[in-house]
């Protein structure tokens, strides 16, 4: 967009080109306004309570906003409403204030018909969210903060295991200042459990609370847990595609990449698998948590398998840790049973199952167990889940990140319509079904790390009911990766004391 | 090594003496991206250019489809369209790649088939004009760019933009078939008869769906005295 200058009430101050009717008012790109000098606030202006609903905590574009140019303008005159850059220049190229991104690779230019600029620079890194360019404003709101009420009752009669009750009271008393916990706790401890009183003190305090996490399925899994719990509190799920996003709420669960939008919104950041973003990601997830809190602000991880650097600064003691070895049920982690299964991606090739894994696939055909099937890519995915239609006669069907029916696909896995399912890792964490197998096709390959086969391992033997189910990791000859994953597991039973 | 112009991902492509020579060009995407796009060759229909492997042989007569042959039959659509040629076909790969084009507005990801466009349809558009369909100026203003005008920019041309649309309207992308067929003002109005008059014109564009945006623009073209009215796009 092109703004002018112009001078209102004695004022210098800018108004974009499209609402303003005076020709000899030269316009320029938004990006080449150098200094954004902040009218002050009003306080006889008539706010708009919708868009300070909306807007509140966060930093949106034009786009985003259910509002025409005008009224926002109208605010930004009267205070209310901050505009800033979203692209930087800095010493060696750009820098994406939305999202972090600096990598020049991630920028690119185009001639745009907005600010009529032949080389407009925009951030490749966070499209996904809409266009952020250098003509492009951030748009965030600077007047009157929105009041919560405190009326927010835990509504939960579960008890919680030893372990809990440590985590939880480390929570509670920690919080209210600067600081930040990192609760390690096994797949299947009850993480959600732990957090229930800390949220409710917190959310009586009047602090905005929210809880993010790198995968869509965990906020679709959390939200409706955490609205029976907390019946009284405004809550809202944000991820993409999602409906609730302009909810004013003071809790908020969202997926990391959605954590973008905001800007200084919450005193108390809880960041669940905080371990399973590749290496290369922890930057621009540090710029989206740091981005979003407010100045003081108390930052809780979660972690089943956390990395190496967090294990380091937590034996270091700049990190506070607790543990919780021990699952709620208080029986001890499935462990692994390694198991042959040859050349299984030059079998699949040729349209056969390794012996092994037909034996189980039958066996479990016939117990008529639910079981997940773990596989290393796309392409292995579609030719195993139509080889093993064709062997056994169960409902068999499989889901990967960009399936479009992934959120349907797992709520019939759930409700036990599907018996099979074949997948990538993307349900390697969250996803907690009872009476539960689990499998590894190809288990030397790459992708399954040690924290990977752990969050895999973890998937069975949830329920008290069944609290040991099978995992079998069928290979072509071990990796690494997975012994440390069995004796990462065997550590932690020994730690729990079983 | 190179980045992907679509997922990122680094990449590095194999080495051969066609691809060193020139002789086989391919689009600037990982094998994985480019795996998931599916080229229009072997037999199409001579007008629309759509893929006959993939289409129900009963919807076909000769080498034209029924599609076509039902415009051609319609007397004040004769002969306005000649042909149309795409590279690819408009598989979901195809439409989530032109999504983030068009409203997500990653413009980048149009140079990732300059290659590919200007070697392909070098011999096609020897001796014509480029025109890309234009954006109402409303959505131009709101979309930044207009994508025709960027794929028109891989061809290596002098592009011109010799068209304009009248009013601003619903997305075609809204409509069904019959409604966009139904349309009875033609959208379209050209800006500088001088320059169509007996010459041959090249339309470009994201897609042929239907066909109708490009008619429109090719009996407006062929109105103000063009020889002739072809048409690119990336998809089919």
């Amino acid at each position: 967009m092109r703004f002018v200058s112009l001078f209102l009430n004695n004022r210098l101050t800018i108004a974009p080109e499209i609402l303003v009717n005076d020709s000899s008012l030269k316009a320029v790109p938004f990006g080449e306004l150098s200094t954004l000098e902040q009218p002050p606030l009003n306080p006889t202006f008539q706010y708009d309570k919708k868009l300070q609903q909306i807007l509140y905590g966060k930093q949106l574009l034009f786009d985003e906003l259910p509002f025409t140019v005008d009224q926002i303008q109208l605010h930004y005159e009267n205070g209310y409403v901050k505009y800033s850059h979203g692209i930087c220049k800095t010493s060696n190229g750009y820098l994406c204030s939305r999202c972090g991104n600096e990598k020049s690779r991630l920028f690119a230019m185009f001639s745009c018909f907005c600010c009529k600029n032949d080389n407009c620079v925009y951030c490749r890194n966070c499209i996904m969210m809409g266009r952020v360019s250098e003509c492009t404003p951030l748009i965030s709101w600077s007047g009157p903060e929105v009041r919560w009420s405190r009326g927010n009752k835990l509504h939960w009669n579960g008890e919680l295991s030893s372990g809990q009750q440590v985590a939880s009271k480390e929570f509670v008393e920690r919080f209210g200042s600067d600081g930040k916990l990192l609760i390690w706790a096994v797949c299947g401890a009850g993480k959600t459990e732990v957090l229930f009183q800390g949220i409710e003190k917190a959310l009586n305090l009047g602090l905005r609370v929210c809880i993010a996490t790198p995968r869509t399925d965990v906020v679709l899994e959390l939200a409706p847990r955490l609205k029976a719990v907390f019946p009284n509190t405004i809550i809202a799920s944000y991820y993409g595609g999602s409906e609730e996003r302009e909810t004013p709420a003071q809790l908020v669960i969202s997926t990391t990449h959605q954590l973008y939008r905001f800007k200084q919104a919450f005193n108390i950041m809880i960041v669940d698998e905080v371990d399973a973003f590749p290496y290369s990601y922890d930057k621009s997830l540090q710029h989206a948590v740091s981005r979003a809190v407010t100045p003081k602000h108390f930052l809780l991880y979660l972690s089943a398998t956390p990395s190496k650097t967090m294990k380091k600064a937590a034996m270091n003691e700049r990190l506070p840790c607790v543990k919780i070895p021990k699952r709620f049920h208080g029986f001890p982690l499935p462990v692994p049973k390694m198991v042959w299964g040859g050349e299984w991606k030059r079998r699949l090739e040729k349209g056969k199952l390794p012996a092994p894994f037909l034996k189980w696939l039958k066996a479990q055909g016939e117990s008529g167990r639910r079981a997940m099937i773990f596989v290393s890519s796309v392409s292995v995915l579609e030719k195993l889940s139509e080889l093993i239609n064709r062997v056994v006669d169960v409902p068999v069907d499989s889901v990967h990140a960009e399936d479009p029916m992934r959120k349907e696909k797992v709520i019939q896995f759930r409700n036990e319509e599907i018996q099979l399912l074949v997948t990538t890792t993307i349900l390697e964490r969250g996803v907690t079904v009872p009476f539960l197998d689990v499998a590894v096709y190809g288990a030397d390959h790459d992708v399954f790390t040690e924290s990977a086969l752990v969050q895999i391992a973890g998937r069975a033997g949830r329920s008290k009911d069944d609290h040991n189910g099978d995992v079998l990791l069928f290979h072509y000859g071990k990796s690494l990766s997975m012994i440390q994953a069995i004796n990462h597991i065997k550590n932690m039973n020994k730690e729990a004391g079983i | 090594m190179s980045y992907c112009l679509y997922c990122h991902e680094s990449y590095s492509k194999a080495w051969s003496w066609e691809v060193l020579i020139g002789l086989e060009v391919s689009p600037l995407l990982c094998q994985d991206c480019e795996g998931r796009l599916v080229s229009v060759k072997g037999e199409i229909c001579r007008i629309c250019g759509r893929d006959f492997s993939i289409f129900p042989e009963q919807y076909r007569q000769g080498d034209c489809c029924f599609d076509c042959i039902r415009w051609e039959e319609n007397e004040s659509w004769t002969g306005i369209l000649q042909q149309n040629r795409s590279l690819y076909v408009y598989n979901d790969f195809m439409k989530e790649l032109i999504a983030k084009l068009k409203y997500r507005g990653d413009a980048e990801v149009v140079k990732a088939f300059y290659p590919v466009l200007s070697s392909e349809f070098k011999k096609i558009s020897r001796d014509a004009i480029l025109v890309p369909i234009p954006l109402s100026e409303e959505r131009h203003y709101e979309r930044g760019f207009n994508q025709a005008e960027l794929l028109a920019g891989g061809l290596k041309k002098q592009v011109e933009s010799l068209l304009k649309r009248k009013i601003h309207e619903e997305k075609q992308s809204k409509k069904t078939r019959e409604e966009r067929l139904s349309q009875k003002e033609n959208p379209f109005e050209v800006v500088d008869s001088v320059k169509v008059k007996d010459q041959k014109v090249i339309l470009v564009d994201d897609v042929y769906t239907t066909g109708s945006t490009l008619r429109c623009a090719a009996k407006v073209l062929i109105e103000a005295g063009a020889k002739e009215v072809s048409s690119i796009t990336l998809a089919r």
